[in-house]
């Protein structure tokens, strides 16, 4: 018999829902198999944010939901031997180790093993010159600005070595999301880097587990056309694994949501490229010839995933400080609304022009498609002239006080706007731009450790 | 038959995802019969033409029978991406219901699924 792997995703955003593991282990807990829960947490914004927590205060600077995602599980988890793989340490996946050997105290859990990979940080052993002036895939150019966070991402591997060390639990900061899933696989099957088919296999299921529910029925529904059973309580999914790379995506039983031919190819191809090249540390996956096969209620069987030489270089992710976004909202309902939203729009574009603010203000009507036409371009749905429209402006300036210049206007629209303006809000937030470049294996291997406390 | 022209959302559904300043948009056919419509008719140059008003400058287009799916590569289409963008929608997410929308095919009623809210189109 082929020997069968389980690997539930408790978690595929910083801030999904904190309850969704408990099904996962609830069920994990009458398999004898080997099971692992995977948490994905970390956005390519988080981290930038995560960096300054950390400057302030050396012991922060890991997910702010830490404790939100792992208390109402790790003791079940380490009676049950589910090991918790996550990258939900961020900046600091020392610190985090720490708050969860803190967590196992508090609640008199018997001790973890915590295995901690530390080495995505760039900014700890390239200096900014170096970072800048390697290839660029895509971004700004950051020359002008400080670097506040630059990350490469880790694969799968140093995952493995820690499960190798008899970790319970394995942090990471910066690593390829589906490397969460692939790095067990690896670790249970032994695969090699010839292997490729395989790590292939394991990349393209860590892909379709990553996002959580998105592959079972999540972000899915379209009501009278794809409905979704009970999406309030939508299952988040468990991937049975076999030795020859086929798997099956299910979820826990008693829960919502729907896992379908039509759920994993929405899912394979969420921020997908070329599918024939899906480019990780570990190999380059090929998704084009997969075969997706029925094998029971809400279980679909995936087949036929293939795997090419790894990519040479691999991609970080750098961020620095761009100014201030102003956001401002005001509603105008009832007769001739579409009218009094455009003028009130009209009034900003004009009063940014006479304070002298610099740079591109968007106006947008809400209500008249704004997330697909701005409101000076020809929107493509027929727009009653009679209704409920809300106008939003935004615009990044330098400095924090002219977004707040940009804000205030729409709010002075209360007094000096357009009849019957309403409901005004408007916020101003400290933006962080990204861009990607390469940088080569031999500059990061040498710094990536895995640590066991 | 009878066709009509109705938007592509009648035989097929779709997800955006971003990455950078790059929207990619799947769009799968719910049956066997919507495969080879949407994908003679579901071209490159259309789908860069519905999203040239948001920048585009460029379209990939991948095909994967096996699964009745295309998937679109639109490059500058977010307006910068997700950290530099004025969109209320700065990741795209919902772009995929704009191309539903925008791309017009001419469907007869035997090709939509069962129980589709489009049959009525049909009726008298």
């Amino acid at each position: 018999m082929q020997k069968k792997v389980f690997i539930g995703c408790g978690a595929g955003f910083s801030g999904d829902r904190f309850d969704a593991s408990i099904p996962i282990v609830n069920e994990f807990k009458n398999i004898s198999e080997p099971k692992y829960l995977m948490f994905e947490v970390l956005a390519e914004r988080t981290l930038a944010i995560a960096q300054q927590y950390r400057i302030k205060n050396p012991d922060e600077g890991y997910s702010p939901f830490l404790d939100s995602y792992i208390k109402p599980i790790i003791d079940v988890c380490l009676q049950h031997n589910i090991k918790i793989i996550s990258n939900i340490g961020a900046a600091n996946p020392l610190g985090a180790a720490k708050r969860i050997l803190e967590i196992a105290k508090e609640q008199k859990t018997k001790k973890p093993k915590i295995g901690v990979v530390v080495g995505d940080d760039l900014l700890e052993y390239m200096t900014n010159k170096e970072i800048l002036e390697s290839p660029t895939m895509e971004g700004l150019d950051f020359s002008n600005n400080q670097i506040t966070a630059a990350n490469v991402y880790l694969g799968a591997k140093p995952i493995a070595e820690a499960l190798s060390k008899e970790a319970d639990i394995v942090v990471v900061g910066r690593t390829v999301d589906s490397a969460l899933a692939l790095g067990p696989l690896i670790y249970e099957y032994n695969w090699k880097n010839e292997d490729q088919h395989l790590l292939g296999s394991g990349t393209i299921c860590g892909h379709l587990l990553e996002c959580g529910a998105q592959v079972t029925g999540a972000y899915f529904a379209d009501p009278g056309f794809k409905d979704v059973p009970n999406l309030a309580k939508v299952g988040f999914p468990i991937a049975e694994f076999y030795q020859d790379g086929s798997f099956v995506i299910t979820k826990p039983k008693d829960t919502g949501g729907l896992v379908s031919k039509a759920t994993i190819t929405e899912q394979l191809l969420y921020e997908t490229h070329d599918p024939s090249n899906y480019l990780v540390p570990d190999v380059t996956a090929d998704m084009s010839e997969l075969i997706l096969e029925d094998n029971g209620k809400n279980r679909i069987l995936v087949k036929g995933g293939k795997g090419k030489k790894a990519p040479q270089k691999l991609k970080a992710t750098i961020c620095c400080d761009n100014g201030f976004m102003g956001e401002a909202e005001i509603s105008y309902a009832g007769p001739n609304a579409l009218a009094r939203a455009k003028l009130a729009g009209e009034v900003i574009s004009e009063r940014i022009q006479i304070l002298g603010l610099q740079g591109k203000l968007r106006v947008e009507i809400i209500g008249g498609g704004s997330v697909h036409f701005s409101m000076d371009e020809a929107s493509s749905y027929e727009l009653p002239n009679d209704g409920d429209y809300r106008v939003r402006t935004s615009a990044i300036y330098p400095k924090r006080y002219q977004a707040q210049q940009m804000v205030d206007e729409v709010m002075s629209l209360y007094c000096c706007g357009p009849a019957a303006g309403g409901g005004g809000r408007g916020y101003v937030t400290p933006q962080s731009s990204t861009a990607s470049i390469l940088v080569s294996r031999e500059t990061v291997n040498p710094n990536v450790q895995v640590k066991i406390l | 038959m009878i066709k009509l022209n109705l938007p592509v959302h009648s035989i097929a559904h779709a997800r955006a995802g971003d990455k950078g300043d790059v929207s990619n948009i799947s769009l799968i056919a719910y049956l066997d019969s919507g495969w080879p419509i949407i994908e003679k008719l579901a071209t490159k140059e259309k789908v860069l033409e519905i999203f040239k008003h948001m920048g585009a400058t460029r379209v990939d287009r991948y095909k994967l029978p096996n699964l009745r799916a295309l998937n679109f590569v639109i490059h500058s289409a977010l307006g910068g991406g997700v950290n530099s963008s004025l969109r209320l929608d700065r990741h795209g997410k919902t772009l995929s219901s704009h191309l539903l929308h925008e791309l017009i095919i001419p469907i007869s009623k035997d090709l939509l699924p069962i129980n589709s809210p489009y049959l009525e189109k049909f009726k008298d």
